[in-house]
């Protein structure tokens, strides 16, 4: 599945700007800290909006000039650098959240095939709050996965995590790519984490 | 304990002190959450207004009601005319000068709730299929829960509490809007009222610090969870 991406936005002094189409596997939004990478993501899943070009994946339109699909609509998962997981809900509620929202059609991922994927079925009763980063980080993975997304954004997921939970995660992403055949669009400013996961990698300057 | 008089008097309280955060509660919530969450021209005056209650003396806040809700008060005139209804030396009248008393602490208390909602959860939900009405309910609302509920208890507690606005809206009528405060001035007019202005005092003190230590135990819930998510 092609994603099109051809965005320009103003956010204060700065203009952020990227035009690029992503194919199968992990494209990799790499460059430094403030380039606007995760204001591209947060374009793509539709909590900002472009003042202008195009986002499209396969033959959907999420915006153009005429179309701007309010985030609910786009099938666009997202995974936080934060996690951002619902601290009054439990981890199981939290992986339903998309889930139960989720067309029947749409869903292609199963709770009990989720928490085996990323090895989460004993955290289900806890609450966010408990959990180690790696752990939130996991939970946060299969929340967006239930929802039933068509491609998966990830920013910086393991920003927050120490260098064993890094791999543990890193693990997670390159089965996301390989056996659950998701296209993702990750963001980085690390070399090593890009070159390791990276089908493709776009330069995004300042 | 009480004589039949004075539960009379405990229970038109709790009816009128009741009635009037009910009726306010989704008017300060919607109020809250406009303050909380937009920048708009004339926000500043509509803040001012809702403060106003807490800072005017509360003896023109009731003639401001008797001049607009009396009989020949432009809603006065109106409720009377469509609805036959009148507030005037009635209960639902001392009720309306109860929660406009009220509406401004109850404002604060939802709004600072609202504030402190991590905005960021609302995106993550509406990434995941959420309508903003369902994102509103299934996330906004019961993150603001612990300040509806502190603002409940802290409005129930102020209510009950209205002497000043209440007595110049709608007098002080046994039985119909002698509430507490105005009971214990009633009796403290009166020759050998003392035993009953003990009784009820007493009475005020329990309902008015159960209530504080409710609001500020349901407030401390609030921050204590949020301190656990390092916000």
């Amino acid at each position: 599945m092609a994603i099109d991406i051809d965005v320009a936005k103003r956010l204060g002094e700065r203009t952020i700007a990227a035009r690029f189409t992503a194919g199968p596997g992990l494209t990799a939004l790499f460059g430094p800290s403030g380039a606007g990478k995760t204001s591209i993501l947060n374009m793509v899943a539709g909590l900002l909006k472009p003042d202008r070009g195009h986002i499209r994946i396969g033959e959907r339109t999420l915006f153009d000039s005429a179309t701007n699909l309010p985030p609910e609509a786009r099938r666009v998962g997202y995974v936080f650098q934060d996690g951002r997981l619902f601290p009054h809900r439990r981890v199981r509620a939290n992986l339903t959240y998309g889930l139960d929202l989720a067309r029947q059609a749409d869903r292609w991922m199963g709770l009990d095939e989720a928490t085996r994927f990323l090895g989460i079925g004993h955290l289900l009763d806890r609450w966010p709050h408990s959990l180690s980063g790696g752990e939130a980080q996991r939970v946060a993975i299969g929340r967006a996965l239930l929802a039933g997304p068509e491609i998966l954004l990830m920013d910086e997921p393991l920003s927050s995590l120490d260098a064993a939970r890094r791999g543990d995660i890193m693990t997670v992403i390159e089965r996301i790519r390989d056996e659950l055949k998701l296209p993702l669009l990750y963001v980085s400013h690390d070399r090593a984490e890009v070159d390791r996961l990276a089908t493709s990698v776009v330069e995004i300057g300042e | 304990m009480l004589s039949a008089e004075e539960w009379g008097i405990v229970a038109l309280s709790l009816k009128v002190g009741g009635s009037a955060v009910l009726a306010t509660l989704p008017v300060a919530f919607g109020l809250a959450w406009i303050l909380a969450r937009y920048r708009f021209p004339g926000r500043v005056v509509l803040d001012a207004l809702v403060h106003l209650p807490l800072v005017l003396p509360p003896v023109v806040t009731g003639w401001l009601l008797l001049i607009a809700f009396g009989p020949l008060g432009p809603i006065g005139r109106w409720l009377e005319s469509w609805f036959g209804m009148t507030l005037m030396f009635r209960w639902t009248g001392a009720a309306l000068a109860a929660a406009i008393m009220a509406l401004p602490l109850m404002v604060r208390a939802m709004r600072l709730s609202i504030e402190g909602i991590d905005r960021r959860l609302e995106g993550a939900a509406r990434t995941l299929g959420a309508s903003p009405w369902h994102s509103f309910r299934t996330i906004s609302l019961p993150l603001a829960l612990p300040g509806v509920l502190a603002a409940l208890v802290l409005g129930f507690a102020r209510s009950i509490g209205e002497f000043g606005a209440t007595i110049t809206f709608v007098s002080n009528i046994p039985g119909e809007t002698r509430t507490l405060p105005l009971a214990i001035y009633s009796a403290l007019q009166v020759p050998g009222g003392e035993a009953m202005v003990t009784r009820l005092a007493l009475l005020s003190v329990a309902l008015s610090l159960g209530a504080l230590i409710l609001s500020e135990w349901l407030v401390r819930r609030t921050h204590g969870e949020r301190a656990r998510h390092g916000d």
